[in-house]
């Protein structure tokens, strides 16, 4: 009989997780600084501020957070579009690798731009 | 309303002929007529040859289901005249071995059924038939959608998944599952998680909801599955925490 599998486990909550961030923060970030500052319906912040703002050890933790998450979420969902859309479920090593991996590789490349 | 409907039937002996073929019958077209009337015309006027399964007519045994115009669905529940002018498609449930014409075999789910234990199991030795076990409405209501189901097959027909992958427990035999595991006179839950929790079991779902859309008794199989992930996601959890505590 099959075995108990904690690798799935872990990969859907994480995956379920970063559904829920990316839907809660991912359209509130990107209404304000994509289209409410620039159009002018709200004054942006100072740079000054903003920058003490992304500097503040929360907000950067929040917004690895979301990048990490965001990308598990990515990378579960890429990886069943894989092996079931496009019928590739022989290649399934190569596609976790491509799919976590890619997911590590982005997660160190935010975690560089967010506290670099 | 024309006074009759065209079906166009698949034939099928996989003895005999070659690849299934589709053939047309037009059968009267009555305002109370299910598909499975049209079916059961053509079986006792046009052609005698033509098999297929029925039983109770009233959506309850779970055996006329076929796949009409390119949905799963109850024969006996699905109306001819929703298809007027027609014609209407008949075609076996998708997902199946067909055994002839519009039967299917069902094998596949009889052998995984019985793997999730789906009776009321009890840990404590309490012999089943000596003692009453009280219910409160509420701890009914917990597990009574999951009860209804017929076992109709409607939903593997429907999910694409267990097309890809023919060792999915799927669907229904998940649903029914959790009709025991939320049961309060149950104590089975945590050996059904060994056969749930497995890359074959609720960990194959990818959540597309077909299930839920072709059920025709209200079960939401795929509701049952989601919310089971978390069951299991969450002890999985708790046995990376307290290892001390895991079964
Ligand atoms: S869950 Fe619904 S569709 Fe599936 S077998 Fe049961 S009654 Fe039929
Ligand atoms: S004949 Fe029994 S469910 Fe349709």
């Amino acid at each position: 009989m099959a075995k108990r599998s904690s690798s799935e486990a872990v990969a859907w909550l994480l995956f379920s997780a970063g559904g829920v961030v990316s839907a809660l923060l991912a359209p509130i970030l990107l209404l304000l600084f994509g289209v409410i500052f620039p159009l002018g319906v709200l004054a942006p912040p100072e740079h000054a501020h903003m920058e003490a703002v992304l500097r503040h050890p929360l907000t950067q933790v929040v917004l690895l957070g979301l990048c990490v998450l965001s990308l598990l979420h990515w990378a579960h969902r890429f990886r069943y579009a894989l092996h079931e859309g496009l019928q590739l479920k022989r290649l399934r090593a190569p596609i976790n690798l491509l799919c976590y991996g890619g997911a590590i590789a982005g997660s160190l490349w935010a975690a560089v731009v967010v506290f670099g | 309303m024309p006074d009759t409907i065209t079906l166009q039937v698949t034939r099928y002996r996989p003895d005999a002929d070659g690849p299934p073929t589709l053939q047309e019958y037009v059968v009267p077209l009555r305002e109370e007529w299910a598909v499975l009337d049209g079916l059961n015309y053509i079986k006792d006027q046009l052609d005698g040859t033509l098999s297929f399964r029925w039983s109770c007519r009233m959506g309850i045994c779970g055996s006329c289901g076929m796949t009409v115009n390119g949905d799963p669905a109850l024969t006996c529940g699905t109306f001819l005249t929703d298809y007027a002018p027609g014609p209407v498609r008949v075609e076996p449930l998708a997902n199946f071995p067909v055994i002839r014409d519009l039967v299917v075999e069902i094998d596949d789910f009889m052998r995984k059924l019985p793997e999730v234990k789906p009776w009321l199991v009890r840990e404590d030795g309490e012999a089943l038939d000596d003692v009453e076990f009280l219910q409160t409405p509420a701890e009914m209501d917990e597990y009574k959608q999951y009860s209804m189901c017929i076992n109709c097959m409607l939903c593997y027909a429907a999910c694409p998944v267990y097309g890809l992958e023919p060792d999915f427990l799927g669907p229904a035999a998940i649903a029914l599952a959790q009709r025991y595991n939320l049961d309060s006179r149950d104590q089975g839950a945590h050996q059904r998680l060994d056969v749930l929790a497995t890359a074959e079991g609720i960990w194959a779902c990818t959540y597309v909801g077909e299930c839920t859309t072709a059920c025709p008794k209200g079960v939401d199989p795929a509701g049952a599955i989601q919310r089971y992930k978390l069951t299991a996601a969450t002890r999985t959890l708790r046995s990376f925490l307290m290892p001390w505590r895991a079964r």
